[in-house]
């Protein structure tokens, strides 16, 4: 049986990597080799998993240097030469080990007014809307975010800036503009502008290459761009 | 700076891109063309001294590098000096003043 040699990053903020040595198995995922290292190597190891079939977004780390959920990450796809780094995401704060602390990420979405803001009630019939429509087609392409924040780690702009609304929080704001139904269009538009906002996005797109859900935020921020120049040429914004 | 300010300067930064990258276009043609023909500096100035299109058409780019450089300076300098605020901009003004300054020097040198 072939071995794999994996290094996994070991502390917080300040840590070392540390190597193990896994056995490779067919159809082997990058969760299943942190796992066997968790459950048979090292019970102090310290990752983050719920679901395992690419639903939740819980267990994105950093492998061989690049974002990827990796419950749907075939060893065989990315590391051909039998190795693995495997460090916590990038642009968060590391809690331990393989955990980072995503709470900055979703106070972003918070902060992008990313809460849908009906005008109807439950007394209200359903408000029917056309699934053909441009509008609804915007949304459909980006409304299947798993909050995994490989985007986010991905994101040179928000390592540059640590207040940059990131982009799973900007996509999450362009599925609710484009909504019909949503009542909030001026304070999304006030919140996702500025110096924080959409206009600091320098469209070098790792977030739309690098998302698992093949979602391009890079598209949705371009339209917010558009959405919040013609505000403010308006003197709406 | 206000959120109306901050997205007026993304849409002055893409209209002065637009604008550059046409002129651009038009000054290294004309520079190629330039050489390639073996003009010497009393040639050149001869063609350009009193020539009003020449003059709009500098004068034109000019404004928009003069738009352009500070707004793109501005990014650069928050995100990677962490240089923020007041003064940033201010600096950035005083910057684009002397932009418009040099530039504005020139395009005079040439025309008159």
């Amino acid at each position: 049986m072939s071995v794999l040699t994996v290094r996994v990053w070991r502390g917080a903020e300040q840590g070392a990597y540390q190597a193990f040595e896994v056995p490779r198995r067919a159809s082997q995922t990058v969760l299943d080799v942190v796992t066997h290292i968790q459950r048979a190597l090292d019970p102090t190891l310290a990752y983050r998993f719920a679901c395992r079939v690419g639903m939740c977004g819980s267990c994105a780390m950093t492998v061989n240097g690049v974002a990827r959920w990796t419950c749907r990450t075939h060893v065989d796809s990315v590391a051909g030469d039998g190795r693995l780094e495997i460090a916590p995401l990038a642009n968060l704060p590391v809690i331990r080990d393989l955990v980072t602390d995503m709470r900055e990420f979703f106070d972003k979405w918070a902060r992008a007014k990313g809460r849908f803001s009906g005008s109807r009630t439950r007394g209200d019939d359903f408000e029917r809307l056309a699934p053909q429509s441009a509008a609804r087609r915007e949304v459909d392409a980006a409304i299947e975010c798993i909050g995994c924040g490989v985007c986010y780690s991905s994101c040179d702009v928000v390592a540059w800036n640590a207040n940059y609304l990131g982009p799973a929080a900007l996509n999450r704001a362009w599925t609710l503009l484009r909504d019909e139904r949503d009542r909030a269009r001026a304070e999304r538009l006030r919140a996702v502008a500025g110096d924080a906002g959409c206009h600091a996005c320098h469209t070098h797109m790792s977030c739309s290459e690098r998302c698992p859900k093949r979602i391009s935020p890079t598209a949705g921020i371009a339209g917010l761009k558009r959405e919040v120049a013609r505000a403010a040429l308006r003197g709406e914004l | 700076m206000s959120l109306r300010g901050e997205a007026l300067l993304w849409v002055a930064q893409r209209a002065s891109a637009a604008l550059l990258a046409l002129c651009v276009a038009v000054h290294l043609a004309t520079m190629i063309y330039a050489v390639h023909s073996g003009l010497g500096a009393a040639e050149i100035l001869s063609r350009t001294r009193g020539n009003a299109a020449w003059l709009g058409f500098y004068s034109v780019f000019l404004l928009a590098v003069v738009v352009h450089v500070p707004i793109g300076l501005r990014a650069v300098l928050s995100e990677w000096l962490g240089w923020r605020g007041g003064t940033r901009d201010a600096a950035l003004g005083a910057f684009a003043l002397a932009l418009a300054w040099l530039g504005l020097r020139a395009i005079l040198g040439v025309f008159g």
